[in-house]
């Protein structure tokens, strides 16, 4: 739904309903570059002294964006949002090297992207607690695991039978588990072919719980269950009130993809679509009891056979989020093409649950009475898509339609009361607003200050770039009872969520101590370099330090299989070095105290030098060698 | 003449007053703790090093700040100008210092419980020698490092002398070098000694 085609294709839409439902077209700005929003000199000093961070001081938060279709997360400072890193993911990053060794190249496997959506930080009762990074990968049923001591991607799991996770990365509130979903259901078991004309029977969609060690957060198949099919988008974990349960919204369950029949018609007939909710630990349980199907090596539970594991709850048609209020209780799914968000409360979910209060049965999945679990809806505007919190009370919802964030009251409500008296502010952003996060927004305790608008769609507030046109976050502050604009920043593409987190609660290292080295491979000083061969093998053990490579020249045959054992000896922070091979398309950059290994096959002859490409030292440029291939 | 060498000899010969030999015992206990702190403490700092690197001169070792890696960055950085690796094992005086504060030790140790005026004339004269020459051996090293630059070094630079006491711009390096607390304890446990010394020699020798 997020991308770019579809947004294009919203647009007119954008202009007819602002047009016709609020009664002014939009306003062209008056120059390029001008400041919008109508904001006074006061205004402008005050959001520039809460965004200044003064050269040498450091930010309040981390800011992880995901980083979409590049395959990356991008990191930023925030109040100040400056970019500060990017950590690649799913996709070869020659700026960091990954993806060139042997060993992030396997991790990446058959694949040279993947789409990185909703990133999720590991939690302890329900706070983040610092230890790692999740992150899906929307195209290819996958999701990776960040280690947050050092910024680096350590796993990527593959998931069978998981087709566009889109569901992901929402974690339990102790770490247990964290979601996967399929957003395009495909035939059952993947790899099945039955045409879309079978689409309602033979095309199955799926939810996953990945379970994490709680030691090394080590990702392995929990349990898959088997849901009817229908796009499963967006999640979240219960928490509080709610732990041990999952919530996805999902559409289509018009349960019919029809050939030139545009999913965006052919999904949006009925007025309602579903959050599904999973009981994880009776699914868990389910497992343990043998009752999962052993398919392409996960244990696949299906609700006609196991029962109270699933219930769908109905809600306004085409949902994007579905997100769960820090005690716990509300539950908050929004209709994309619906001006309200609907709230649930969990405990009335749970005694229709008790009552069998039920309208029907889908696929094995009842189906809770509307009118028995809804709390409320709040006319927050036009488009809702996703919400968050500040721990004092409130919910933000961003609205893509309207190009807004809403800011409206959680219950308690009086009875009989007008709902709009609820939606206590509004602001605009530039342009249409995707996803939004507040500070810690996922945790049991907000904290209230800051919330970044993830928008879609920047034209005109930044220098021009040409047509492949950046992404926009907008920095608001929400410490007051108005919120207001404070930063305009920009993304490469394209950022579906973000978390943040206090800086003070990570605390990475910066250098690989030589005493926690345990490569085998790993030398540290020249004199153990070496080149040894076997066969048509030449092993290279490599170390790097200002300014030289030991060895510097590397003999081999043509034909020769080479593989480099590097390490950097450098202790010291920031002393990055990196060894590329001219012609032979490799990069890797080693961090102060790493060892990496590269494998290639010579296979062409004449003389190649290598290089440093990780600027080091004033002799930089010196420091290079020669590989002879014979 | 005689008189006064005579005079002297029955001085040093004279035995310790209880404030003296409590005096020596407590010098003791000064010095015990210098075997384990630094003698000499080098900062530099520059631009790109906001923190400062540090080398502490301790009597058995050279040790590096930051976990010790800092002494591995002062000798990356000094092999750009040709200075030779600054490597403990290269360092005899980390072996004769310590033997010597050991054997300084046993002697005070002897001097509080059965010496005399004597063994703590003794006590004094060997300890300033020894401090002093520990103070050459330091700056001999210095100079050493600092002249005996490898011809063929990427960078050339004049000769130099590292500061030993105080502050020099070394290249882009602030250097700063002074002693440390274990420098600071054994002048502490020098003057316990004099004064142990002034309390114990007898009245007709004090000058009037």
């Amino acid at each position: 739904m997020r991308k770019r085609t579809i947004v294009a294709v919203a647009m007119p839409l954008v202009a007819i309903m602002l047009a016709g439902m609020i009664g002014c077209g939009p306003k062209p700005p008056s120059r390029r570059g001008g400041r919008g929003g109508g904001a006074t000199g006061s205004d402008l000093t005050k959001a520039a002294l809460a965004t200044y961070v003064a050269p040498g001081d450091l930010d309040e938060y981390y800011l992880f964006y995901s980083g979409g279709h590049s395959g990356q997360i991008f990191i930023a400072g925030v109040p100040s949002m400056r970019h500060i890193a990017t950590i690649p993911v799913f996709t070869p990053y020659p700026g960091t090297g990954y993806g060139f060794d042997d060993e992030t190249r396997e991790m990446l496997g058959e694949y040279d992207w993947g789409d990185a959506h909703h990133p999720g930080f590991s939690e302890t009762d329900g706070e983040y607690d610092g230890r790692w990074l999740f992150i899906n990968d929307n195209a290819n049923g996958r999701i990776a695991r960040i280690d947050l001591r050092d910024f680096k991607t350590k796993q990527i799991l593959k998931v069978p039978n998981i087709s566009a996770n889109h569901g992901s990365s929402f974690v339990t509130p102790n770490s247990e588990y964290v979601t996967m979903s399929t957003r395009m259901s495909i035939p059952f078991p993947e790899g099945t072919y039955a045409d879309v004309t079978e689409y309602a029977e033979k095309y199955k969609g799926l939810v996953a719980g990945i379970k994490i060690d709680p030691e090394d957060g080590e990702m392995s198949i929990g349990w898959e269950i088997l849901v009817p099919p229908f796009n499963y988008d967006l999640g979240d974990a219960g928490k509080k009130a709610s732990d041990g349960y999952m919530f996805w919204t999902c559409y289509n369950s018009e349960r019919e993809f029809i050939e030139g029949g545009k999913l965006e018609v052919t999904a949006s007939q009925k007025d309602k679509d579903y959050i599904l909710m999973v009981d994880w630990r009776a699914a868990e349980k389910a497992v343990e009891a043998g009752q999962g199907r052993m398919v392409a090596g996960a244990p696949v539970l299906d609700p006609k056979k196991t029962s109270d594991i699933a219930w769908f709850i109905p809600l306004a048609k085409s949902p994007h989020g579905v997100d769960v209020s820090p005690d716990g209780r509300w539950i908050i799914g929004s209709g994309k093409l619906s001006p309200t968000t609907t709230v649930y409360d969990i405990e009335k979910i749970k005694k229709a649950i008790a009552d069998k209060d039920f309208e029907e049965t889908i696929d094995g999945i009842p189906v809770l009475t509307y009118a028995s679990v809804r709390e409320a809806e709040i006319p927050v505007g036009l488009g809702p898509l996703h919400t968050q919190f500040d721990g004092k009370g409130y919910a933000y919802t961003s609205l893509f339609v309207e190009s807004a964030v809403a800011k409206w009251k959680l219950p308690p409500y009086d009875a009989g009361a007008d709902m709009s008296q609820y939606v206590v502010d509004k602001i605009p952003v530039a342009y249409n607003i995707g996803h939004l996060v507040t500070a810690e927004g996922d945790s049991v305790t907000p904290d209230g200050n800051y919330l970044v608008a993830l928008n879609k769609l920047s034209k005109g507030r930044h220098l021009s770039v040409g047509p492949s046109i950046p992404e926009s976050a907008q920095l608001i502050d929400i410490t007051g009872e108005k919120m207001s604009l404070l930063y305009d920043a920009f993304t490469e593409p394209e950022p579906h969520y973000a978390v943040m987190i206090k800086a003070d609660k990570l605390d990475p290292i910066e250098v690989y101590k030589k005493e926690d080295s345990d490569n085998p491979d790993a030398i540290w000083s020249a004199e153990e370099a070496r080149i040894e061969r076997n066969g048509r093998m030449v092993e290279v053990w490599m170390m790097a330090v200002r300014s030289f490579f030991a060895p510097d020249v590397i003999r081999v045959r043509k034909g020769d299989t080479v593989r480099i054992h590097v390490t950097n000896i450098e202790q010291t922070r920031d002393e990055l070095h990196g060894l590329a091979i001219n012609d032979y398309n490799i990069n890797v950059v080693i961090d102060p105290g790493e060892t990496k290994t590269i494998t290639f096959k010579a296979d062409k002859a004449g003389v190649y030098a290598y290089y440093c490409t990780n600027f080091c030292s004033a002799l930089h440029q010196e420091m290079q060698g020669y590989l002879l291939v014979k | 003449m005689s008189g006064l060498i005579e005079r002297l000899t029955a001085a040093l010969d004279a035995g310790l007053p209880l404030r003296s030999r409590l005096l020596v015992l407590v010098a003791f206990f000064v010095l015990l703790p210098v075997f384990f702190t630094p003698l000499w403490h080098v900062t530099f700092v520059a631009q790109q090093y906001p923190e400062g690197l540090n080398l502490y001169i301790y009597p058995h070792d050279l040790v590096g700040g930051n976990d010790g890696n800092d002494l591995t960055e002062i000798n990356v950085l000094n092999h750009y100008i040709g200075m030779a690796e600054l490597k403990p094992s290269d360092f005899t005086e980390l072996k004769w210092i310590p033997l010597i504060i050991g054997l300084i030790a046993v002697l005070t140790l002897r001097c509080a419980v059965i010496g005399n005026v004597r063994s703590l004339v003794d006590l004094i004269v060997m300890l300033t020698y020894f401090g002093g020459f520990s103070l050459w051996s330091f700056w001999y090293k210095l100079s050493y490092y600092g002249t005996n630059l490898d011809p063929k070094a990427a960078v050339k630079v004049e000769p130099f002398m590292p500061p030993m006491f105080g502050y020099r711009m070394v290249g882009q390096f602030s250097v700063w070098s002074y002693p440390a607390v274990g420098t600071y304890l054994f002048t502490a446990f020098g003057l316990l000694l004099v004064v142990a010394l002034y309390l114990a020699w007898p009245r007709q020798m004090q000058p009037s």
